[in-house]
């Protein structure tokens, strides 16, 4: 609507009006149509995929829903799915547990309250391959956290948890929640500052004890903050890929396996690119699965407003 | 809170609250600290030092020795140069893709915001969505694009891969700026004769330093980190810092350096960690624009 420009040129000007009034248009269209290409393009062209056969190389012969069948039935993917909704579940519920606890704390007038924040945050900034590889030391069945354990006196105590299949998925949750809680963290204190201060001291002055406060008044408050937090964490989860490759590299066996690594090892190392392809449109498919619902609520809510 | 009375009769608990309140803060600040600690002092020992000791004792001697093999004779798969050409590949990657996906961000923002169109908006929100797509979406046709243009497994492949999908989260970052600006300024100049670019140059430009450092700083964050798109679209000599850190750390033959892996990893975080306790404000900033909007 802003390009509503007097029409008063001049006929020598029509040309270079017409060329100025395209501008906008031809400096957006080559990334934005590039950018369009390489999202949807490439999901019908993976969507496409997954209802062939492929192997090695793509094979675009249109065979069914064979794929995601296998995949029912492959119990290398079951178990991936239900590592991740184990470490999804345990990983933004952490999370958000410890992230808005130390936001509260945070909010109440500290010393120092910058220098704690840039603490918190700072896993933040670092690569989950890093995190990774601190963590598998720090996790190290030998000589690790149990060497440190035996040396400060406490001789019986075991902590395999790295090679030890039924415990290893718990191992990427704490790595995880580490590097992320510190975000958390962050939105909710932005949050907290945002709520207007007179109601608290409101409830202050009727006797309400801080924590009943902070429980029955502010976090209510801060609905929007927790739905953003659930949003980007489970995006986290879902996509996680780097932190299991450096940490436990899916195993033992394939018992801490992702659906992220899943479909990596079978599109680009085993050769079964339909299978893959088919694995990374579930994984879409999950990503919808959220992300819906929240920008439905979103776009209501500003309506509404 | 400046009413004495309400002050002084809840003097006792308040101290207790607070003193709880401290304790809490800085354990858990040790706690946030404690793995690059472990990491740092772990790179700084002997082998033998890192057998007899335990994560948090001090090293017996300082030595270097874990950092300079990490740095230059270290073993990443099959080559055994270290990981000072991998740490290479990544600064000659991360600087183009940052300045040319913030460049195009900030461009295509500014026609998304103040020169809208009809339709511009479903474009917007079309583009949006590559911000939430879990890339093992796009990563097998993107393999073979690259394959046809003859950049698959190159650095300049992986600008590519970085610039087009950095594309939704720069756009989104400018887009977002620019509506907050007030359009007055822009019909003002347009009044006054002044073009599409003149306006982006003269105006708009000089009053974005704040969302160029956002943006920066995210895509720095982002690329420099990043591991999928370095696994699936590099190979060998061309590979980036994450993944050669990740083939270092995985390499199974011979005795295990724990002092070398851990140096490894320093390095590769510390660009990051720089930008990030330099400018670290900017950084939160751009966390929460992207989470919050996105």
């Amino acid at each position: 609507m802003l390009l509503a420009h007097p029409q008063t040129a001049s006929r020598p000007w029509r040309w270079s009006l017409s060329l100025e009034r395209a501008l906008p248009k031809l400096v957006l269209a080559p990334s934005l149509l590039l950018a369009l290409v390489c999202i949807y393009g490439y999901m019908a062209w993976t969507g496409y995929i997954s209802f062939t056969s492929s192997s090695f190389l793509p094979n675009y012969e249109f065979t069914g829903a064979g794929q995601y069948l296998r995949l029912l039935e492959n119990d290398r993917w079951l178990v991936a799915c239900k590592n991740l909704a184990l470490f999804g579940v345990l990983f933004i519920g952490i999370s958000l547990l410890l992230g808005v606890f130390i936001a509260i704390l945070l909010d109440q007038q500290i010393r120092a309250e910058g220098a704690l924040r840039t603490i918190y945050l700072y896993p933040m900034a670092i690569s989950f391959i890093v995190t990774g590889t601190a963590w598998k030391w720090i996790l190290n069945p030998s000589l690790g956290l149990e060497k440190l354990a035996h040396d400060l006196g406490w001789s019986s105590f075991t902590f395999d948890w790295l090679t030890n299949p039924d415990k290893a998925i718990y191992t990427l949750i704490i790595a995880a929640v580490w590097q992320s809680s510190g975000f958390v963290m962050a939105m909710f204190l932005a949050g907290l500052r945002g709520i207007d201060a007179s109601i608290i001291k409101a409830a202050q002055l009727d006797g309400a004890s801080k924590p009943r406060i902070y429980l029955r008044i502010v976090l209510p408050c801060l609905r929007p903050v927790f739905f953003s937090a659930i949003m980007v964490l489970s995006h986290i989860a879902i996509k996680s890929f780097d932190l299991v490759t450096a940490l436990t590299a899916g195993g033992p066996g394939y018992s801490t396996d992702l659906p992220a690594l899943f479909m990596y090892a079978h599109a680009f190392t085993r050769g079964q690119i339909g299978l893959g392809a088919a694995s990374a449109m579930m994984m879409l498919a999950g990503v919808l699965a959220i992300l819906v619902p929240y920008l439905y609520s979103e776009l209501r809510g500003k309506r509404h407003a | 809170m400046r009413n004495p009375a309400l002050h002084h009769a809840k003097l006792p608990t308040v101290t207790l609250g607070r003193l709880f309140i401290y304790a809490s803060l800085i354990a858990m600040a040790a706690l946030y600290l404690m793995p690059l600690w472990v990491v740092l002092l772990t790179s700084f020992k002997t082998t033998a030092d890192i057998r007899t000791g335990n994560l948090l004792s001090l090293p017996d001697v300082w030595v270097l020795d874990g950092w300079l093999k990490a740095w230059s004779s270290a073993c990443t798969g099959v080559s055994c140069n270290g990981i000072s050409g991998y740490f290479i590949n990544s600064s000659v990657m991360v600087l183009p893709a940052v300045a040319i996906s913030t460049l195009l961000g900030a461009l295509n923002g500014y026609v998304l915001s103040m020169w809208r169109f009809k339709g511009s908006e479903l474009l917007f929100g079309l583009l949006l969505f590559g911000c939430f797509i879990p890339f093992q979406v796009i990563l097998l046709p993107m393999a073979q694009t690259l394959g046809w243009l003859g950049i698959a497994n190159t650095t300049a492949g992986l600008v590519l891969v970085h610039v087009i999908y950095g594309l939704c989260f720069t756009t989104l970052f400018f887009r977002n700026y620019y509506q907050a600006l007030p359009g007055e300024i822009i019909k003002a100049a347009r009044l006054d004769g002044a073009g599409f670019f003149t306006i982006f140059w003269r105006i708009v430009l000089p009053l974005s330093r704040p969302i160029i450092m956002v943006t920066v700083i995210w895509q720095f964050t982002a690329i420099w980190n990043d591991f999928l798109f370095g696994v699936v679209f590099s190979a060998g000599d061309n590979q980036p810092m994450t993944v050669a850190l990740n083939n270092l750390v995985n390499t199974t033959t011979g005795a295990k350096e724990y002092n070398v892996d851990m140096a490894a990893a320093v390095l590769a975080a510390l660009p990051t960690l720089l930008v990030y306790f330099v400018a670290g404000k900017y950084f939160v900033r751009g966390l929460t624009a992207g989470a919050i909007k996105g």
